[in-house]
C-alpha cells in the first residue's frame, strides 16, 4: 500500500520543487510549530493518567465544554451563511460602496480581541444601541450564551468570506452558461453547478471558524457573564489554571481542545481530499 | 453574458440582506470604536494619538508585521505548492498540522513558547547563560505572531489551488519550461486573488494579536508594548478614550491594504470615464 | 486589480514604514544613563507615570545621577510569570501578595522580603468598598445587606482577579465574626453571597463596566481605590461609595528583584526607589490617587477622603496567604465547593 503511494507519487511527480518545497515546509513546521509544542508535552507528562483524567473530567468543567461547543457551533453556521453570502455579493454583484464592504470584513481579525468584546457588550447589552430593541422581544444577548456565540460569530467572520471569495472569482463564466442555458432556474442552478466548486472552501472556513471559536476567549469574556456551570468557556478554565501557575493543568484543558480540533480538520482534509478526486476524475 | 443570479430581484434581496448584516456585525462596531475614540472631541485623539507610548508601538507593531508577513507569505506558497501539486505520505497530516495555530487559544501558544525560550525553558536557560534575550524583546513578538498567522496564506491558496489542477502546469513542463517560469507565469496569475487575500488577513491578524503577544512580549512601555497591548493597558486603567483612540488606528491599520486599492479603482474608473467622455 | 504594481506599492509601504519603525524603536537617551525596570499591575498607569518624575528629581538630588524609569504594566500575576521566565524587571509593584510569594519562591525575591520595608513592605493599602447606585436606593450599609433576596451584586471572578480574591476573603472574614466561626453559617452566608453576583467579569475593569455602563446589578464591590477612577471617567453624581465598618486591608507589596537588579548592575537604583514611595512626597501624591498611606501626617491630611473602618489582616483571619489559597481558591477548595450545583 504504501509502497504503492510512493510509486503514483514517483510517477506523478513531473513538476519541479517538490525538494525544494518539501524542504522548506517541513523545516517551517518543526521550527514554528512542532518545537513550541513539545514544551506542552512536557508539561503535559508532569501529570499521570488519573491526574489528567480528573482534571479534564471536572462537572464545572464538562459544562464548559458544552456551552463552548454549542456557542461555536451557532457561530460557524451563522458564519458558513453569512460568509457564502458575502463572497457571493462582494465577487458577482457592482454596487456603492462596495470596496468599504470588502474591506469590513477582515476588521474582526485586526481588532484585539478584548476591543471587539467590549464593543460588542457596549451594542448588544439591554441597553446598547442594538441591544435595547432586542430586549422588549425577550431577546437577551449580553452574558448569556447567544453573547458567547455573537462574540464567537464576529471573531470569525473574516475566514467563510476570505476562503470562498477567490475560488468563486476564479470560477470560469462557462460554468455559469453552462447551466443557464440547461435552463435550470437560480437557486436550482446554484445549488447544483456552482455549490460543488464551492465545498471544498466552504467547508474549509466553515471548519476553519469552528474551530478558532472553540478557543476564543478575550473577545468572549466580556459578553459572556462567566456564571459557573452556565457562560463559562473552557478557554476561562485555562486561564484560571495559568492565573493559579498550574502550567500543566493549563495544558491538560489545552489538549482538550487542541485534540478536538485537530480531530475535526483532519477528518475535513481527509473528505477534501476524495471529494477533490471525485471532481477532477481522480487526479488531485 | 448570461449569469446565474443576475435577476434584478435575486440581486436586489441579496445585496440588501448583505448589507444590512454588514451594517449590523461590523460597521455598527466600526461606527462604535470612532464614536468612543471621539467623545472627547478631535484635539483628545490627536493628543492620545501623538502620545510617545502610542507612537512605539505603532513603530513595534508595524515591524512585527513586515517581519511576518514575507515570512509567512512564502512558507504558504511553497506549501501549498507542496501538497496541491505531489502526492505523497504523509500529505494530509503535514496539512493538519499547519493548521495547528488555529486549534491552540492563543494565550497556550504565547505559554508554549515562553515554556521553551523562557529562562526556565529549554533553550531559554542556555540563551539567559548567553545573554540573548529573545522573548520580552521584539524577536519573541515576532515568532509568537509568526505562529499566529502561519496557516492564512496556506489556507487560502491550497482549496483554490487542489480546484484548479495542475493541468496546466504539467503542459507547461511538458513544453520545457522550468520551475520558477511556471510558477510565475503559469501559476501565479491563477492564484493572486487568493494570495492576496493571505497577505490582507496575515497583516490583519498580525496587526491584532493580542493573546499570544501579551504572555511574550512583557509590556514594556515603549519598548514591547504593541498597540493591541497597548489598547489593553490603556482600557484596564481607565482611559477609554485613549484605548479606543489605539484601537480605531488597528483597524484602520488592518483596512489599509484594502481601502488603498479601492482608491486607486476610483481613480482609475473616474479615468476611464474621462477618457469616454472626450 | 494589477498585481505586480500591488506588490511593488506594498514594498515601497514596506520601506517607509521600515523607515519610521526604526525611527520610533531606537532608544530615546544614551546609553551610559541607567534605566530602572518596575513592573507593576495593571491599574497603575496613571500612578505612576506621576510618581516617575518625581523619583527620577529625587535621585538627581540625592546622587547627582540622572536615571529613568521603565514601566510594564499588566494583571499581576501575568506580570510575576513574565519575571520568572526572564523578563528582567529591577524592582516589583504588585497589588496581590502571592504573586510576590511566588517570586520568592522562584529565589528571584529575598525569601524576607516583607521584613525588608516598613507595614510588610507595603507602602500603600487599600480596601474592599461598595460603590451603589446614586442615593443607595438599596440602603447598602454592610455585609449582610450583600446577601438579600432583592439585591444583585457585581464583582471580578476571584478565581481570575486580585480584586475579586480580596472581596471573596472580605465577605468570609466578616461572616466568620458575625458568626462566631460557626462554619455552616459562615458557608450559607458565602453561598447566598456568591448567588447574588449577576456576572463574574475577569478583572476589576470587566465588572466596572458592567456595573455602570451596561446598568447591571445593585453593588459594584471593588478596591476602594478604584473608585476615584470609576468617579474621573464616569463622573462624580450618579454613583455612592459605602465603605463597610468592617473589611479586608489590601496590601500592594513591593520588593527588590534582586538577581535582576544585582546583573543590571541597579540594586542602590531599585532600593532607592522602593525607599522614595515611602517618603512624603510620594506618599502624598499616592493620598491623592485614593490609596491609604501609613505617613501619619499625609494620612492626617487625607483623613476626611477615607472613612475610619476597621481593617482585617489575611495573615490575622486565614493564617497566612499560602493557607488562604490553599483552602479556598485552589481547585476543588472551599470556593468551588460553595459554587458547585
Amino acid at each position: 500500500m504504501i509502497a504503492n503511494a510512493f510509486a503514483i507519487g514517483r510517477q506523478r511527480r513531473v513538476l519541479p520543487g517538490f525538494g525544494l518545497s518539501l524542504g522548506i515546509s517541513l523545516t517551517f513546521v518543526s521550527l514554528i510549530l512542532l518545537l513550541p509544542l513539545t514544551s506542552l508535552v512536557g508539561q503535559l507528562s508532569q501529570l499521570s493518567w488519573s491526574q489528567y483524567w480528573f482534571l479534564i473530567n471536572d462537572p464545572r468543567l464538562l459544562a464548559s465544554y458544552a456551552v463552548t461547543l454549542l456557542g461555536a457551533g451557532v457561530a460557524a453556521l451563522f458564519n458558513a451563511a453569512f460568509g457564502l453570502l458575502m463572497a457571493w455579493v462582494l465577487v458577482r454583484y457592482d454596487f456603492p460602496g462596495k470596496r468599504l464592504v470588502d474591506a469590513l470584513m477582515d476588521l474582526p481579525f485586526a481588532l484585539p480581541t478584548a476591543v471587539a468584546g467590549v464593543t460588542l457588550a457596549t451594542l448588544y447589552s439591554n441597553n446598547g444601541w442594538v441591544g435595547r430593541l432586542l430586549e422588549p422581544l425577550g431577546i437577551s444577548v449580553a452574558y448569556t450564551w447567544v453573547g458567547i456565540a455573537l462574540a464567537m460569530a464576529f471573531t470569525s467572520i473574516p475566514f467563510v468570506v476570505r476562503t470562498v471569495q477567490p475560488v468563486l472569482e476564479d470560477l470560469p463564466a462557462e460554468v455559469d452558461e453552462a447551466a443557464v442555458t440547461l435552463g435550470a432556474r437560480d437557486g436550482h442552478a446554484f445549488r447544483r453547478v456552482i455549490l460543488p466548486h464551492l465545498w471544498p472552501a466552504l467547508v474549509t472556513g466553515t471548519g476553519l471558524a469552528f474551530v478558532r471559536s472553540l478557543g476564543e476567549f478575550g473577545a468572549v469574556i466580556f459578553i459572556a457573564g462567566g456564571k459557573p456551570y452556565e457562560t463559562e468557556i473552557t478557554s476561562l478554565m485555562i486561564f484560571v489554571k495559568l492565573q493559579e501557575y498550574d502550567y500543566a493543568g493549563a495544558s491538560a484543558v489545552a489538549s482538550i481542545v487542541l485534540a478536538t480540533s485537530l480531530i475535526l480538520l483532519l477528518a475535513i482534509n481527509l473528505w477534501q481530499g476524495r471529494f477533490i478526486k471525485r471532481l477532477h476524475g481522480g487526479r488531485p | 453574458m448570461i449569469r446565474i443570479g443576475d435577476a434584478p430581484a435575486v440581486r436586489r434581496v441579496l445585496i440588501g440582506t448583505a448589507l444590512v448584516l454588514t451594517a449590523l456585525f461590523l460597521l455598527l462596531p466600526l461606527v462604535a470604536i470612532f464614536a468612543q475614540a471621539l467623545m472627547s472631541g478631535l484635539d483628545v485623539y490627536w493628543q492620545n494619538l501623538s502620545d510617545q507610548y502610542t507612537l512605539a508601538a505603532i513603530g513595534l507593531t508595524l515591524l512585527v508585521t513586515l517581519a511576518t508577513v514575507p515570512i509567512n507569505l512564502v512558507f504558504g506558497v511553497f506549501l501549498a505548492w507542496l501538497v496541491t501539486r505531489f502526492d505523497f505520505p504523509g500529505r494530509r497530516l503535514l496539512q493538519t498540522l499547519i493548521d495547528i495555530p488555529f486549534a491552540v487559544s492563543p494565550v497556550v501558544a504565547g505559554l508554549v513558547y515562553l515554556l521553551l525560550y523562557g529562562r526556565n525553558g529549554w533553550l531559554g536557560g542556555w540563551l539567559d547563560a548567553h545573554d540573548i534575550q529573545i522573548m520580552f524583546a521584539w524577536p519573541g513578538i515576532v515568532l509568537a505572531t509568526i505562529f499566529v498567522t502561519c496557516p492564512f496564506v496556506a489556507r487560502e491558496l491550497i482549496p483554490l489551488m487542489q480546484a484548479q489542477g495542475a493541468r496546466e502546469e504539467e503542459a507547461a513542463v511538458t513544453l520545457g519550461a522550468s520551475g520558477w517560469t511556471i510558477f510565475r507565469r503559469v501559476t501565479l496569475p491563477k492564484i493572486r486573488h487568493a494570495l492576496f487575500y493571505g497577505v490582507i488577513l496575515t497583516n490583519a491578524r498580525a496587526v491584532g494579536e493580542f493573546g499570544a503577544v501579551s504572555v511574550v512580549a512583557g509590556a514594556i512601555r515603549g519598548e514591547t508594548n504593541t498597540l493591541p497591548l497597548q489598547v489593553e493597558q490603556l482600557y484596564q486603567d481607565y482611559n477609554t478614550v485613549g484605548a479606543f483612540t489605539s484601537a480605531s488606528l488597528l483597524a484602520l491599520l488592518a483596512l489599509l491594504a484594502l481601502l488603498t486599492l479601492a482608491a486607486k479603482a476610483a481613480l482609475e474608473w473616474r479615468a476611464a470615464r474621462r477618457e469616454n467622455a472626450s | 486589480m494589477n498585481w505586480l504594481n500591488t506588490s511593488r506599492s506594498l514594498l515601497a509601504a514596506s520601506a517607509i514604514g521600515m523607515t519610521l519603525v526604526l525611527g520610533a524603536v531606537s532608544p530615546a537617551q544614551a546609553q551610559d544613563e541607567r534605566e530602572l525596570l518596575n513592573s507593576s499591575y495593571d491599574i497603575a498607569r496613571e500612578l505612576f507615570a506621576a510618581i516617575n518624575p518625581k523619583f527620577i528629581d529625587w535621585w538627581q538630588q540625592q546622587h547627582d545621577e540622572t536615571v529613568s524609569v521603565k514601566q510594564s504594566h499588566g494583571g499581576s500575576s501575568t506580570q510575576a510569570r513574565s519575571i520568572m521566565q526572564g523578563l528582567r524587571a529591577d524592582v516589583v509593584t504588585f497589588n496581590q501578595v502571592t504573586d510576590v510569594n511566588v517570586l520568592a519562591d522562584a529565589g528571584l525575591v529575598a525569601k524576607d522580603w516583607q521584613q525588608q520595608y516598613p507595614n510588610h513592605a507595603s507602602p500603600y493599602y487599600s480596601t474592599t468598598a461598595f460603590l451603589v447606585r446614586k442615593g443607595n436606593p438599596k440602603h447598602i450599609e454592610n455585609w449582610d445587606d450583600l446577601a438579600r433576596d432583592d439585591v444583585s451584586l457585581v464583582f471580578p471572578n476571584p478565581k481570575t482577579s486580585g480584586n475579586g480574591r480580596y472581596t471573596y476573603l472580605a465577605a468570609w472574614a466578616y461572616a466568620d465574626r458575625e458568626f462566631d466561626g460557626d462554619k455552616s453559617k459562615i458557608e450559607d452566608y458565602m453561598k447566598t453571597f456568591l448567588g447574588n453576583v449577576e456576572v463574574f467579569d475577569t478583572g476589576g475593569r470587566g465588572a466596572t463596566t458592567t456595573f455602570v455602563e451596561r446598568g447591571i446589578g445593585d453593588v459594584l464591590i471593588t478596591f476602594e481605590s478604584e473608585v476615584n477612577n470609576i468617579r474621573n471617567e464616569y463622573g462624580k453624581d450618579d454613583y455612592e461609595v459605602v465603605v463597610p465598618p468592617v473589611s479586608i486591608l489590601a496590601e500592594f507589596p513591593v520588593a527588590v528583584v534582586d538577581e535582576y537588579a544585582e546583573r543590571n548592575g541597579n540594586e542602590d537604583l531599585a532600593k532607592g526607589y522602593l525607599d522614595y514611595l515611602y517618603t512624603p512626597e510620594a506618599q502624598r501624591l499616592l493620598a491623592d490617587f485614593n490609596y491609604r498611606v501609613n505617613d501619619e501626617s499625609v494620612a492626617a491630611e487625607f483623613s476626611d477622603r477615607f472613612p475610619k473602618t476597621e481593617l482585617l489582616r489575611v495573615e490575622d483571619v486565614f493564617g497566612s496567604w499560602p493557607d488562604a489559597m490553599e483552602t479556598h481558591f485552589a481547585s476543588g477548595g472551599e470556593l468551588d465547593q460553595l459554587q458547585r450545583r
